[in-house]
């Protein structure tokens, strides 16, 4: 009967825990919320973000990608898949066949760091879920496509990147 | 009485039964939604907020999506005990709203064993959690329904003391009597919460406990048990134990505001007394219902059971001694017949 901590046991039964934790949980109930009402609000990304990738042109039309093949020679992934020969118009060399395939991507950006034309760049799209695998096998209309759809944000964002690279 | 008054008197207590029903599972639907509201507010998040203005529809969205879910029933389960399950404890925890006064003579049978009949009902409904849990033939929810049962009767002892100081000092087990016994001249002052304040706390920590709400969540108990005995359910028959525990709350609830809070009377005597009232009182007991989901975390099941048997039942068996004394000799505020 020695051992017994009085000040707790009066703790105990008054309920001090529990009150104190209905004051604090009475404070956090009008406290403004943290929530985000997803596909109506969005949070802020970097200008760096790591989205979905896009193949750019140049504001003529003519496409950037001079098929070097330095992104499928970095991608630690074995994402990428070039084919490259002489386009038919005028014998410039250009990709035959750009293939992504975003299953296997890890988006660590080594293949828009390693581009030297700023042809291949990860946007800042994040929502691009699919229903079907096949669908993530990305081949060069659709990064075209991509690059067309995104080319505003992705110009600012190489614009915002330039000092530091 | 002939036959057509017979029957007219059927279909009234059919009508009676009826509005009960529906008016409790409405505002059950909306409680939910308030409960999530609440708890989300405390961590600091919105809560539902897409169905309907502010949500407000978001229970009915629930509804629509289990009842159009596949029911799944394992190969191994007895089939009959469980389904039945759910059944038993949706309609025990519907049948013990029929004693409830919710104004004046606003009672569907009004009979003298009221307390009795609500604590009987109660008592059985832990069979609704043991079938579940059984007929389940699985580990997790068999585990939960051994928890469940173990905790539902520790908590059902003390209860039922608390309800024996309430009963010594109003001397009827009827409801309507325990409520006009506490209309004194003083309004709030003259509610059994003050003479028998101690035991409105163990009451509330006991409804808890009898509900399976958190702190005393242990026959869900999600992070060990995945959902307790809830586990094997799936669609309405889900619905049901999910209802059925929830209308047990807003009887817990309503209990309180019975037995301590004066049910439909007016907590300033020159108002008048009305069903409002009881409402307001149900809302606020619910609102820390709610309140406590949010700000503590689970019962071990050690400290679950000390709780129970080694403070709850000596604190209340000694009140009922307590009480006891106080109505022999006469004490005010305890002795009301």
């Amino acid at each position: 009967m020695k051992n017994i901590d009085w000040r707790r046991a009066i703790y105990y039964f008054l309920l001090k825990d529990f009150i104190t934790g209905f004051k604090l949980g009475f404070k956090y109930f009008f406290k403004s919320k943290a929530t985000l009402n997803y596909p109506y609000e969005k949070g802020p990304i970097s200008s760096r973000f790591r989205g979905e990738h896009a193949l750019r042109c140049y504001p003529n039309g003519e496409e950037r990608c001079i098929a070097c093949k330095l992104c499928e020679a970095i991608c630690p992934a074995q994402a990428i898949t070039i084919d490259a020969g002489p386009r038919q118009a005028d014998g410039s060399r250009k990709t035959t066949r750009y293939d992504i395939d975003m299953t296997k991507c890890i988006y660590c950006g080594l293949c828009q760091e390693a581009c030297p034309v700023d042809a291949i760049v990860e946007g800042p799209n994040f929502e691009y879920a699919t229903e079907t695998r096949e669908e993530l096998f990305y081949n060069k209309e659709k990064l075209m496509e991509n690059g067309r759809k995104w080319e505003h944000l992705l110009a600012e964002n190489i614009k915002l990147d330039k000092s530091f690279r | 009485m002939d036959f057509s008054q017979g029957f007219g008197l059927i279909l009234i207590i059919t009508g009676q039964c009826l509005l009960i029903t529906i008016g409790v599972l409405l505002s059950l639907a909306f409680l939910m939604y308030a409960d999530r509201k609440i708890w989300a507010a405390v961590q600091m998040r919105k809560g539902p907020n897409v169905v309907g203005a502010f949500g407000i529809l978001q229970s009915f969205a629930d509804f629509l999506k289990y009842v159009f879910k596949e029911i799944v029933i394992p190969s191994g389960s007895d089939k009959v005990v469980f389904l039945l399950a759910p059944l038993i404890t949706f309609v025990l925890s519907l049948v013990a709203w029929s004693v409830i006064p919710f104004n004046e003579g606003w009672v569907l049978t009004d009979i003298n064993i009221g307390i009795l009949f609500i604590f009987a009902v109660a008592g059985l409904e832990v069979y609704g959690v043991i079938m579940g849990g059984w007929a389940s033939n699985s580990k997790y929810p068999f585990l939960g329904s051994l928890r469940s049962a173990a905790q539902m009767i520790s908590y059902e002892v003390s209860i039922g003391f608390i309800i024996i100081g309430i009963l010594i000092s109003t001397g009827s087990l009827n409801l309507s009597k325990i409520v006009l016994a506490q209309n004194g001249s003083y309004g709030i002052l003259s509610w059994y919460w003050l003479p028998h304040f101690p035991m409105v706390i163990l009451f509330f920590i006991s409804a808890l406990a009898e509900t399976n709400r958190p702190p005393f969540d242990l026959p869900e108990a999600e992070a060990e048990l995945v959902a307790g005995f809830q586990v094997e359910y799936s669609s309405t028959p889900f619905l049901l134990f999910m209802i059925g525990e929830l209308m047990t709350v807003v009887l817990m609830c309503t209990l309180i505001s019975i037995l301590f809070f004066g049910g439909w009377l007016s907590p300033i005597p020159i108002i008048p007394d009305g069903i409002f009232w009881l409402i307001l009182k149900v809302l606020i007991i619910f609102f820390m219902f709610s309140m406590v989901k949010a700000i503590v975390p689970r019962f071990r099941y050690d400290q679950l059971m000390r709780l129970g048997w080694k403070v709850f039942l000596p604190m209340s068996l000694a009140w009922v001694v307590i009480v006891a004394t106080l109505a022999q000799f006469g004490v005010s505020g305890y002795v009301r017949w």
